[in-house]
C-alpha cells in the first residue's frame, strides 16, 4: 500500500463501490462508520481509508481514527476489515488520486466497499471524498450556529444524508432545518436519523449504505470537485512551483507576476 | 530531518496513562511523521495488526506499569512471526536500567525513559531509517551504546 502511497505503482481504475462518509469533525463518522463494519462484517470485505490531515508546517501527521474502530477487537469480524491511515500530504503529489489508487487496489482484491472517511472541513479533504461513487455527510446537532455542513458546501455532494447523535437536544432541529433547505432541491438526497452510541438507525444505514441511489446533483458536485482537483495538479505539478513559492514569500514576488511565470 | 516515516505508538498491557505517549505522538508529528497512536490495552496481536495494516516502519512502545519484561519481546517475536522483521522497535515509559538488557537482546533498539528530550526520540527515528535494523535483522545494536 506504501507504494502506492508514494507513488512508485501506478494502479488502474477499477469498478466497485466506493463510498465517502463525510462531515465536520466531531459528529461522530468513526463511531458510525464502527456500526456499520459491525453489521456487513464477516460477510463482506470492507475496507475504510481514513484521510488526515496534515500539518502544512511539520508535514507530520497524528492518525488517530484508528482508534474508534472497536470492531477490529472482534475476532470474527477483523480479518474481513483493512483500515488504513492516510495524511494529506500536501507536497508529494495528489491525495485524492493516491486515495483513489489505494481503493480501486482494494476493489481489485475483492474487497465489496471501501469507505473514505475524511473531515469535510478543508479542499483536499472534500477532494478525498469526491473520488468516491457515493457521498454520505454526516451532520451532528445543531450548536446554534447553522448547519455546519451547508456551510462548508457539502451538502450539495450528499447522496445521503445522516444526522447523528439523534438523542441529544438539536438534532430534531437540525432535521428540520436540512428538509426546509432541501425542499427547494428537485432532487433531495434522503436523511435519516442515527445514534452511533446507542445503535439507533445503524441497521438502516448499513443496509442504504450498499445502495444508494445516484443523484444528479451530487454527481455534478462530485465532476466539479474532480476538475478542480485536476487543475489544481496541474500547477502542483508544475516544477517551477515550489521556487515561486519561495519568491513570493522571500522576495515579494506578487501574485499576478507569479501566476504569470507559472503560465509560462 | 530524513525520510517522513509511518510510525505505530502503541500502549500494550494494561497501564492507562497515555499522555506521555501522546507527548511523544505529537513529537513525531511535529518532527514531521505520521504517527498512528493505537490507544490504550492494546494486545501484541492488535499491535502487530495496526503495524501490517499501516505499513509501518517503526513501532513505539510504551508501558508504565511493569509488563515490559514480557510484552516487548512478545511484540518483537510476532513481528519477526508475521514476516515484518525490517520494523524498528522501540520502547518508554517506566523501565529499570536492569530490565533493559534483555530487552535489546530481543529486538528493541531503544529505549527513552522519562524526561528524554524529545529531539533525542527524533534523532533517533532519523538515524535508525537508515540503518537495517528492523527486529529481524541480525544488526544487534541499540541507541545509547
Amino acid at each position: 500500500m506504501s507504494a502506492i502511497e508514494n507513488g512508485e505503482l501506478e494502479v488502474t481504475d477499477t469498478d466497485g463501490l466506493i463510498v465517502a462518509i463525510t462531515g465536520p469533525p466531531g459528529v461522530g463518522k468513526s463511531c458510525l462508520i464502527d456500526g456499520i463494519l459491525h453489521r456487513l462484517t464477516p460477510n463482506n470485505l470492507v475496507a475504510v481509508l481514513a484521510v488526515d490531515p496534515t500539518s502544512p508546517i511539520s508535514g507530520g501527521a497524528l492518525l488517530g481514527d484508528r482508534i474508534r474502530l472497536s470492531v477490529l477487537d472482534d475476532k470474527t469480524k477483523a480479518d474481513s476489515i483493512y483500515v488504513r491511515s492516510i495524511a494529506t500530504r500536501s507536497s508529494s503529489g495528489s491525495i485524492p488520486s493516491i486515495v483513489r489508487g489505494l481503493a480501486s487496489h482494494l476493489l481489485a482484491n475483492n474487497f465489496d466497499l471501501v469507505i473514505i472517511e475524511t473531515v469535510g472541513a478543508g479542499q483536499s479533504e472534500m477532494r478525498c471524498a469526491a473520488i468516491a461513487n457515493r457521498i454520505i455527510v454526516v451532520e451532528g446537532p445543531a450548536r446554534g450556529d447553522g448547519i455546519q455542513a451547508e456551510k462548508a458546501g457539502l451538502l450539495e455532494l450528499a447522496d445521503l444524508i445522516v444526522v447523528n447523535k439523534s438523542d441529544m437536544e438539536g438534532a430534531e432541529r437540525v432535521v428540520n432545518d436540512l428538509t426546509i433547505s432541501l425542499t427547494l432541491t428537485d432532487d433531495a438526497p434522503p436523511i435519516i436519523r442515527t445514534s452511533a452510541t446507542k445503535g439507533d438507525g445503524l441497521d438502516e444505514l448499513s443496509d442504504m449504505i450498499q445502495h444508494l441511489d445516484e443523484r444528479v446533483t451530487s454527481r455534478r458536485a462530485r465532476a466539479r470537485q474532480q476538475l478542480l482537483m485536476a487543475h489544481e495538479n496541474i500547477l502542483i505539478l508544475n516544477p517551477a512551483f515550489e521556487a515561486i513559492l519561495d519568491r513570493m514569500s522571500e522576495e515579494g514576488l506578487v501574485l499576478e507576476e507569479a501566476l504569470r511565470l507559472l503560465n509560462e | 530531518m530524513g525520510e517522513r516515516q509511518r510510525i505505530v505508538i502503541a500502549k500494550p498491557g494494561l497501564d492507562g496513562h497515555d499522555r506521555g505517549a501522546k507527548v511523544v505522538a505529537r513529537a513525531l508529528r511535529d518532527g514531521g511523521h505520521e504517527v498512528i497512536y493505537t490507544g490504550l490495552r492494546r494486545t501484541p496481536d492488535q499491535i502487530i495488526r495496526t503495524v501490517l495494516d499501516e505499513d509501518a516502519r517503526f513501532v513505539g512502545l510504551s508501558s508504565l506499569s511493569g509488563a515490559h519484561s514480557h510484552l516487548f519481546p512478545k511484540v518483537c517475536e510476532l513481528l519477526r512471526e508475521a514476516g515484518l522483521g525490517d520494523v524498528v522497535v522501540f520502547g518508554g515509559g517506566i523501565i529499570p536500567e536492569s530490565d533493559r538488557p534483555p530487552l535489546f537482546a530481543a529486538g528493541v533498539r531503544a529505549i527513552f525513559g522519562p524526561g528524554t528530550p524529545s529531539s533525542e526520540i527524533l534523532e533517533f527515528v532519523n538515524f535508525a531509517s537508515g540503518r537495517d535494523c528492523g527486529v529481524g535483522s541480525e544488526d544487534d545494536w541499540h541507541w545509547g551504546e
